[in-house]
């Protein structure tokens, strides 16, 4: 095992043969394959819809994948380390309502906040915690967690769902006008900055290096001198902590903490990160790559309503291009090895 | 582990993939989208948005049908959006902004959630889309333009009124299987329910109140644990036909589906066939096609005049029996599967 394995196929090799640099780079760049699908998919969009290609509904694109963008974030980071997350949604919603509940009792809105976010930090805690100590499952740790979790939201919300009014709360949501024309959130800005730290942390920094090595091979790993289950853990917390940041985006985008929401939004998640590149085997892929991905579903959906076509057809379409990733990948691996 | 194999196969990967995306989109493209050009339309065609709850629950499967019908007669253009799931209200305001986007004339939907859609809502409507409420209201109610829809609380009175009146003198001793706890529409059921047979909220002869999400299996499994404590029930409220279905079944295997009066609510063919067949005594049946034909034809009727619908649109709601009770108006299984949907 060379160091270029070590760290992870996101950067590019320093070796590599001129002649080989384009097959290299997409290699090693696993978000350039979905790169291409999404401006290949706005492209088409826009051509063949008069109501795609227009800067409110760009905007509203990404407004759009901003909260199952921010979960397949810390689901990006799960599974690299070859694990699973299906309680990332779970987590999210658990923290909305107690942003909402202790909001709508009069607590201080930073408290709220922190509270929220604690929660989820917690959860990913005790879920890293369980998976490293006992050596379970991620799949079946989660899979607990989830039902845990969704019992504990409903319980908690009481049969009811909780609109938010607080400013805080809601300010993710605040529009402002760049150039007087594109419509922006702060969301989107706490969005990017999140990825692009996860990124950095990824790709320059010895933490990365070690999460990418975990799930490359948690065996060579050990033996180099990582520490395993202290990287392990260290994933599922800043996961968790995604996760927290997730249910601020949640309420920034419909203010309104509900025990029914986001069911499916583990399952979203995992598509956004696929299709964004990230090898389910581990060891390969890039938080860049899921947000493509996480754009890609919300311009087929956007797009395929433009063109007047019905859900179920988006759903087929969402499938089909998932099975497809999954396939690139699968080639691609086999060439590696 | 080897370093790298030889070139272009990663090319080959992109390409696969942008096949794969091509001839999605391409399929797409070709096989539903019907002759739209944007804006309201140089060819004068109307554009309707539909946004179920779901995709899967024949009831929005009929509406949507029956929408989609209705609009093909008034050459009148309807996308049918859905959420992912009961309580999807992400999928739904997606879908509300995305339609839109599309430049729709009307929306119509029914709301997942009846406050967690205001948002979306209003921006529809901020720019001129008339927004119409099937099945489920919005609250505030005035949230959107119109409500089409079911009385809940009136079609849960008629079960209670039918099911104490069924008992014939006994005490009730009651099992209510709910819905989603927190759902208007199973809020207005089951309130309406106990109005209607005439026990308060916290009486001691309810003797157990579960939730059930409208699921078969859940609402068997429920009334299975239920019997356990309970076993002398003579009246089962349940939310909708799956799981009066359940509560059959769960009675059944006991041996007792002798002692209890069932009712529900829906009117789904399968759930009049079985009234018909005695699992349960009584269906409340609503009309959802109605819904969505009152809605399409408002949607039209905005788009070409103007006008504009308003306030709530009772579209109805009767009692469906083969054993009618004094005091209840009711009509028998055959004029049933005459009228019911899916």
């Amino acid at each position: 095992m060379g160091p270029a394995e070590l760290l992870g196929v996101t950067t590019m090799s320093l070796t590599a043969p001129r002649r080989a640099a384009l097959s290299e780079f997409v290699l090693r760049t696993p978000a350039v394959g979905p790169a291409v699908a999404l401006v290949f998919a706005v492209v088409l969009f826009s051509l063949t819809t008069d109501t795609f290609l227009d800067v409110d509904n760009l905007s509203l694109v990404v407004q759009q994948s901003l909260v199952v963008g921010t979960l397949a974030l810390g689901q990006t980071l799960v599974i690299l380390t070859g694990g699973i997350d299906l309680a990332n949604a779970a987590a999210c919603v658990l923290a909305t309502l107690l942003m909402a509940k202790l909001a709508v009792g009069g607590t201080a809105s930073p408290v709220t906040l922190l509270a929220g976010v604690a929660v989820a930090v917690a959860v990913g805690l005790t879920t890293g915690g369980v998976v490293t100590a006992f050596r379970l499952p991620p799949f079946i740790v989660t899979l607990g967690v989830l039902t845990i979790l969704t019992a504990a939201s409903r319980i908690y919300a009481g049969g009811q769902s909780y609109p938010v009014t607080d400013g805080l709360l809601g300010w993710l949501g605040t529009r402002q006008y760049l150039f007087g024309q594109i419509e922006v959130t702060f969301g989107m800005g706490v969005a990017l900055a999140l990825y692009l730290v996860l990124w950095y942390s990824l790709t320059r920094t010895a933490w990365g290096r070690h999460v990418y090595a975990v799930g490359n091979d948690p065996e060579a790993a050990r033996l180099s001198g990582i520490h395993v289950r202290r990287t392990l853990l260290s994933v599922y917390v800043v996961a968790g902590l995604v996760y927290g940041v997730a249910a601020w985006q949640a309420l920034g985008r419909v203010p309104n903490a509900d025990p029914n929401a986001f069911q499916t939004g583990n399952l979203d998640s995992i598509t956004a990160v696929v299709l964004g590149g990230t090898s389910l085997f581990g060891g390969r892929g890039s938080v860049l790559g899921t947000l493509v991905g996480a754009l890609i579903v919300a311009v087929l959906r956007s797009g395929l309503t433009q063109a007047g076509i019905d859900n179920l057809y988006q759903d087929v379409a969402t499938g089909v291009l998932v099975i497809v990733a999954v396939a690139v990948d699968r080639l691609s691996r086999r060439r590696q090895r | 582990m080897g370093r790298r194999g030889p070139l272009g196969r990663s090319g080959r990967g992109v390409a696969v993939l942008l096949a794969g995306a091509l001839a999605m989109a391409g399929t797409a493209c070709t096989s539903q989208r019907t002759g739209r050009t944007g804006g309201a339309g140089p060819d004068g065609r109307v554009r309707i948005g539909l946004v179920t709850k779901t995709d899967s629950n024949p009831f929005f499967v009929a509406l949507r049908e029956a929408a989609k019908a209705r609009a093909a007669q008034d050459g009148a253009e309807l996308v049918a959006l859905a959420g992912k799931f009961d309580g999807d209200n992400d999928g739904q305001v997606a879908a509300l902004e995305n339609l839109v986007q599309q430049g729709v004339n009307a929306i119509l939907v029914t709301p997942s959630n009846s406050t967690g859609i205001l948002g979306a809502i209003r921006h529809a409507r901020d720019r001129g889309i008339l927004v119409v409420a099937l099945d489920t209201e919005t609250q505030p109610k005035d949230a959107v333009d119109a409500t089409f829809a079911t009385d809940n609380v009136e079609a849960g009175r008629a079960q209670g009124r039918y099911v104490r009146a069924a008992l014939a003198g006994r005490e009730p001793r009651l099992l209510m299987l709910d819905g989603t706890p927190g759902g208007t529409v199973d809020e207005q059921r089951h309130r309406g329910f106990l109005d209607g047979v005439g026990l308060a909220e916290e009486d001691p002869r309810v003797l157990a109140k579960e939730p059930t999400n409208g699921d078969q299996n859940k609402a068997q499994q429920a009334m299975e644990n239920l019997l356990q404590r309970a076993g002398d029930v003579n009246a089962v409220y349940t939310l909708n036909e799956p799981a009066a279905r359940g509560a059959h079944a769960a009675l059944q295997a006991r041996g007792l589906a002798a002692q209890a009066v069932i009712g529900s609510i829906d009117g789904g063919c399968q759930g009049v066939r079985d009234v018909k067949e005695g699992k349960y005594a009584v269906t409340v049946m609503q009309f959802p096609k109605k819904m969505a034909e009152e809605g399409v034809r408002a949607a039209v009727e905005f788009a070409r005049t103007g006008r504009k619908p308003s306030g709530f649109v009772n579209t109805g709601s009767t009692v469906v029996t083969d054993r009618p009770v004094p005091g209840v108006d009711s009509e028998d299984t055959a004029w049933g599967l005459r009228n019911c949907w899916g």
